[in-house]
């Protein structure tokens, strides 16, 4: 009888819908969640805002070719370059980006500028808040992108400790 | 007997409450259904307006009131407007005559739980819900769209179509109750046979199969899935409501809701035994339990809209009709021969 054996499908699909129904739930319960990410959850692949990384001395890794630039295909990364000079060393080549901007209003996170980057000092962080209600807050500078000193710079800092013990404010002794 | 003043501030008070309640009924089915449809899926459905999203139907109400009532430019504006009207009134109208309950005495007074109790109750439910067909084809029409007439066309000929079977298998239950008054209808079926079954018309007026008819026909003139190819989005956008914004899309879609509500109250009358069940305790208990066995029942019956809403697919349009006219009515008629036939014999 085929009405039976209709009836028998239908019968097994709403079985299946009522037996899911107290399945849980697959949902990222992306900003109640728990953990400072709220509940969101990431591929180590995924391509958020931009990072820019230091090498090992906490030197910036930026050398400012402007390749990322001349490969974005939206056009939104704005660079100026300076030269390092012995006193104010911000790179590890003779140049760095002296300003670094990208606008987030343009970005189409195609992650072609971290594929450029010869000295790998671009790359995608995790960051995807990045919604705000004033435009010109998406164009973000370097300091906002800098990634943090590395963990072991200032561990062996030497400060100014006679000047301290005379009442000056502690400051690192340059090169240390 | 009621003087004429008591019984028009009973009815007006009636009234008010009976509308309170429709609406604050259907804008809670639809939460209900965004919930069950969400879990079917393994979604939370609302959850961000109010606890497990309980102000969502209010969220919802308020976006629609403040939204532009766009009047597109190339309509027929007098039918236009009246059409979402003339589906929320008849879908509004027809809770007149469902009872919830037994009479009550309230401050002296007597008064069945309805607003009134008339003896064609069904007749008037059949014959305001089949004007409700008016609303979604003058609405077809008048948008002057492609994708709205296709969709008002498609819905009064499916809501043609499945009336038919849907009065034929309403005729079983009226033979075996002999009697057109939804109360009457009722009170035949209280108590129970062979020691515990319930006599509802389900089980003790044989209409198992006349019950499955009214589902599937009921299913079908809502416009609920699987049979909603009047507002089927893959093919036609919209259907009969594209064209409407606001306010305006906001009554159909109360209307569908309330229809909803009907045709559960309905197959909850007529079938399930209506407000039947075990009924104990002091009077106040006794005079609200069973209308919460009657709201038990249209819960169920709402209930399994939505599962089927989660579950099944839509039909092709041939395949509707094909199954409206060859298979249900045959079905409905031989249904209500045999129950013609029991209960002469019976007699």
């Amino acid at each position: 009888m085929p009405v039976l054996k209709n009836i028998a499908a239908i019968a097994k699909g709403m079985s299946i819908t009522f037996m899911e129904m107290f399945q849980p739930t697959i949902v990222e319960n992306y900003p109640d969640g728990p953990g400072p990410l709220k509940g969101a959850k990431f591929q180590a692949r995924f391509r958020g805002t931009h990072v820019l990384q230091r090498d090992e001395n906490g030197l910036e890794k930026c050398v400012a070719c402007f390749l990322c630039a001349a490969n974005c295909p939206s056009n939104c990364i704005y660079i100026e370059a300076a030269e390092n000079t012995a006193e104010q060393r911000v790179s590890g080549a003779e140049r760095y980006a002296k300003i670094y901007n990208i606008d987030y209003n343009r970005c189409i996170f195609c992650g072609y500028c971290v594929e450029a980057c010869p000295t790998d000092a671009i790359t995608h962080g995790h960051g995807f808040e990045v919604a705000t209600f004033n435009v010109s807050g998406l164009i973000y500078r370097k300091e906002q992108m800098l990634a943090p000193m590395p963990a072991h710079m200032g561990a062996n800092a030497v400060f100014n400790q006679d000047e301290i013990g005379a009442g000056a404010p502690a400051v690192a002794v340059q090169g240390s | 007997m009621l003087s004429i003043e008591t019984f028009v501030v009973v009815s007006v008070i009636k009234i008010v409450i009976a509308l309170f309640v429709l609406l604050t009924a259907v804008a809670y089915t639809v939460w209900l259904e965004r919930k069950v449809v969400g879990h079917i899926q393994n979604r939370w459905g609302p959850t961000r307006v109010g606890p497990f999203g309980l102000l969502q139907p209010l969220a919802d109400g308020i976006k629609f009131i403040f939204k532009e009532d766009l009047t597109p430019p190339h309509v027929y504006k007098p039918l236009y407007i009246a059409a979402p009207m003339i589906a929320l009134i008849c879908a509004l109208t027809s809770i007149a005559v469902i009872p919830i309950g037994n009479w009550v005495t309230i401050g002296g007074v007597h008064t069945p739980l309805q607003i009134t109790d008339l003896n064609i109750g069904l007749l008037i439910i059949l014959g305001i819900t089949s004007l409700g067909v008016y609303g979604v084809a003058l609405a077809g029409w008048s948008s002057n769209s492609k994708y709205s007439l296709l969709g008002g066309l498609r819905a009064s000929a499916q809501m043609v179509s499945y009336e038919v079977s849907l009065g034929l298998s309403l005729i079983g239950v009226l033979i075996v109750a002999g009697s057109f008054s939804l109360r009457d209808i009722v009170d035949g079926q209280g108590g129970h046979f062979w020691g515990f079954i319930p006599k509802w018309n389900i089980f003790y007026g044989g209409q198992f199969v006349a019950f499955f008819i009214y589902l599937i026909s009921a299913y079908a003139e809502t416009n609920r899935v699987p049979f909603d190819l009047p507002e089927a989005e893959s093919e036609l956008v919209a259907g009969y409501h594209t064209e409407y914004s606001a306010m305006k899309f906001a009554m159909f879609f109360m209307a569908e809701y309330a229809n909803m509500i009907t045709v559960a109250c309905v197959a909850s009358l007529l079938f399930l035994g209506g407000w039947h069940g075990p009924v104990f305790g002091p009077p106040i208990l006794q005079a609200i339990l069973p209308v919460f066995w009657f709201v038990l029942r249209v819960f169920g019956f709402l209930f399994v809209y939505i599962w089927v809403r989660g579950t099944l697919p839509r039909f092709r349009y041939d395949q509707l009709m094909a199954f409206g006219w060859k298979f249900l009515l045959p079905l409905a008629i031989a249904n209500l021969v045999i129950t013609a036939l029991v209960v002469a014999w019976r007699a």
